[in-house]
């Protein structure tokens, strides 16, 4: 960090309040029982005895075999292509992970729009990986409605930057209108 | 020019509230540097070689007078009195602390600015023609779908983290001042038979270090799809550009690598999901956009008027060559458009000092009815002055320093800030331009020499263009050494080409004669009234090569 001489005023302070945990409608999930399986698609399928999200192809076979179930939850990697076919096919997953190997990784926003506004997905999409407070504003809007956020993130600061903006031009998940419409 | 109404005016303050947590959090170390970076370079905020830099947003480079003292103002208490313009149409500040850019931006607030997406890996501020709304061979004006771009590009919440830097540029003039074919997008604007905008979009132009023409991706498109079309465009690219490798990661290494037909078929695949969808453009949309770029009201000029100008112009010889070189037509006849020239030997190409922002912006309410507009060429226009106020106002530009009459010269160089300012940059560039003024200053000869774009950029980035300069200069740099490679041919009007490269790289001692060799071969061979460029095109490499490395 360069050298600096801070003589600004905070608009609020900064406290320490816990970090990393899951947000979901702007507040800190108190229990959360999710637990993100991330592994090689050719390892032994275990059997999982509480809530997972799992690599797509696993969780994909574990339906195929007839063993899905309300917790078990296919997570997304930033490279997934959602095809037609498997975008309806997540219809039927209790949860969707999607995942941000890096936060400058944008492909994430992208298959959560799609999930929401082609695919009709009604179920939580979670961001889960990279999850920084700076992004989660961006992630909203786009359908995202859970963060687990990364370690190092203050619970505070994620809600503060949650609320951050009350006008946006475009549509997106959270509007429909464009604000040339709107005015 | 546009106005914010409170929509656009909550959306900045919240952008600057934002920020101000950001800065707080970071200078109170609960935000790291890796995660700071995107979020400062999206408010145009870079770490530079001596100080922090800040670019400030000038949307398609509208400008008023009201905004340009606030800059002045502004380069004064955080700055050292002076600003850089760039090759985007935007206002670089070279020196503000890193803690003051809160307020920076704070104070641009008020003034209805921003420095909003001016980098970073998102979707930039769009460019335009300097000369909108005015040209003679303007059929659309492009400004209101600028504007209609600009928002639905302002915190794209989808498009904030691509895999690498985004820009639009757009023109509705049959000759292009936009450069839109070497832009990630290019979007010409033109009329159908019956009075209907249409657009035609390229994609996969751009110029760093895999120069590039962009391809033609869609014809005719119907206005109201404009910014559904670009949604998809961008979103396959989101999709699918590489991220692997910042090198290969703009959309034209895409479009080459996918081919343009398939990249084409993904886009149009992508849009038959978005056509016709929300963000359609309506006719009222449209309609409200146009109502903020009114006709101005001007003054009848006389007959007399206008005779008593060209007879001025007859008589006066030093007059006259400043109308022929900084002075361009307008649609209303007693009306002139004025290039205010950046380029002296006193300053860096395109800088402006705090008393001369002041000055401008007075003359922008005397003669422009209070707006100007920054060109690509780092200069200043004037776009509404009537010619029997012209002989006044060279006056005045005389005075300031920026009444030079070699507009569109060689010595009108684009030139990017370089190793002086620029962190990236492998070399100095500030210096070779000024080597240049000081060998090239013969206006005689310079005007013998004719229209002549010369570019130069510190490194492969390209900010100074130096890809389609007619005369290119890229910095380079060889085990700590700087050297300097001098390309021939590029253009980035319509017939848009990159330059090719002469040979190997000269030191900067040698510049200026290097340049006078290429100049001699071009004055020995040119037929008649024959550009520079169309010389290069019609002789080839050869006799420049010769010529310089015997």
């Amino acid at each position: 960090m360069p050298e600096v001489t801070a003589q600004m005023t905070s608009a609020r302070e900064l406290t320490d309040q816990r970090q990393g945990g899951v947000i979901r409608q702007n507040q800190l999930v108190s229990e959360d029982a999710w637990q993100v399986v991330r592994r090689d698609e050719d390892s032994n399928l275990p059997s999982y005895r509480q809530p997972a999200l799992l690599p797509l192809a696993e969780w994909q076979s574990l339906v195929a075999a007839g063993e899905g179930s309300d917790h078990l939850a296919p997570w997304l990697a930033s490279d997934t292509e959602l095809t037609p076919e498997l975008g309806e096919a997540l219809a039927d997953a209790p949860l969707l992970g999607v995942d941000f190997p890096n936060f400058n990784d944008g492909r994430g926003y992208t298959i959560a729009r799609l999930m929401r506004e082609r695919f009709g997905y009604q179920g939580e999409i979670r961001a889960i990986g990279d999850v920084l407070v700076d992004q989660l504003h961006y992630m909203s809007r786009c359908g995202i409605s859970a963060f687990a956020l990364r370690d190092d993130q203050y619970v505070e600061d994620a809600l503060h930057a949650l609320s951050s903006f009350s006008v946006s031009y475009q549509t997106s998940v959270d509007q429909k209108t464009p604000l040339f419409a709107r005015r | 020019m546009y106005r914010y109404d409170t929509y656009d005016q909550t959306l900045v303050d919240e952008r600057v509230a934002q920020f101000k947590d950001q800065m707080d959090r970071y200078l109170a170390g609960r935000l790291g540097d890796e995660e700071f970076r995107p979020l400062r370079l999206q408010n145009g905020l870079y770490i530079q070689r001596h100080a922090p830099m800040l670019r400030i947003a000038i949307p398609y480079g509208m400008l008023s007078a009201v905004q340009l003292r606030a800059m002045a103002a502004i380069s004064r208490r955080y700055d050292r009195s002076y600003g850089h313009f760039t090759t985007r149409q935007n206002l670089q500040l070279n020196w503000p602390k890193l803690e003051d850019v809160p307020a920076i931006l704070a104070e641009l607030a008020q003034v209805e600015m921003h420095a909003i997406q001016t980098s970073g890996n998102c979707i930039r501020n769009t460019t335009t023609d300097q000369f909108a709304g005015i040209a003679e061979d303007e059929t659309v004006d492009p400004r209101p779908w600028c504007e209609l771009i600009r928002q639905w590009s302002t915190l794209h919440p989808e498009f904030a983290y691509l895999p690498r830097k985004f820009k639009i540029a757009v023109t509705g003039a049959s000759a292009d001042r936009a450069a839109i074919q070497v832009h990630d997008i290019g979007i010409r604007l033109n009329r159908a038979d019956d009075g209907s905008v249409k657009a035609t979009i390229l994609a996969g132009g751009g110029l760093g270090r895999t120069p590039m023409v962009g391809d033609i991706v869609r014809e005719d498109l119907d206005w109201q799809h404009l910014l559904t079309y670009l949604d998809a465009i961008v979103r396959v690219y989101n999709q699918w550009g590489r991220r692997d490798n910042k090198y290969k990661a703009r959309i034209k290494i895409l479009v080459k690598a996918l081919g343009v037909e398939e990249f084409r078929r993904r886009v149009e695949e992508e849009w038959a999901h978005l056509k016709d969808g929300p963000e359609t453009l309506t006719d009222s949309a449209v309609t409200k956009a146009t109502s903020y770029f009114p006709e101005p009201v001007r003054r009848e000029v006389s007959a007399e008027a206008i005779e008593a100008y060209e007879t001025l112009r007859r008589e006066n010889r030093v007059f006259a060559r400043f109308v022929t070189n900084n002075v361009v037509g307008h649609k209303v006849p007693g009306y002139k458009a004025v290039t205010l020239s950046l380029k002296r030997r006193e300053l860096a190409p395109g800088d402006v000092t705090a008393d001369q922002m002041d000055a401008v912006a007075d003359l922008a309410e005397q003669y422009g009815f209070g707006e100007l507009r920054v060109t690509h060429e780092q200069n200043l226009v004037l776009s509404d002055v009537p010619v029997d106020e012209l002989e006044t106002l060279w006056k005045a530009l005389e005075e300031l320093g920026m009444a030079n009459p070699t507009v569109g010269t060689l010595a009108d160089m684009i030139c990017c800030p370089g190793g002086d300012f620029c962190a990236l940059a492998n070399a100095k560039s500030i210096p070779i331009a000024q080597a240049l003024q000081d060998r090239f200053e013969d206006l005689d000869f310079l005007y013998d020499l004719g229209p002549l774009d010369l570019n130069i950029s510190g490194c492969m980035n390209a900010c100074g263009h130096h890809h389609v300069g007619n005369i290119g200069i890229l910095g380079v740099d060889k085990k700590g050494q700087e050297f300097y490679q001098v390309s021939l041919g590029g253009r980035s009007d319509d017939n848009a080409t990159l330059g090719k490269i002469l040979g190997p790289s000269f030191n900067a001692e040698d510049m200026p004669n290097v340049i006078d060799k290429v100049l001699q071969v071009y004055v020995e061979q040119r037929l008649e009234d024959e550009v520079f460029v169309d010389t290069y095109h019609r002789i080839g490499m050869k006799p420049f090569k010769e010529r310089v490395y015997a």
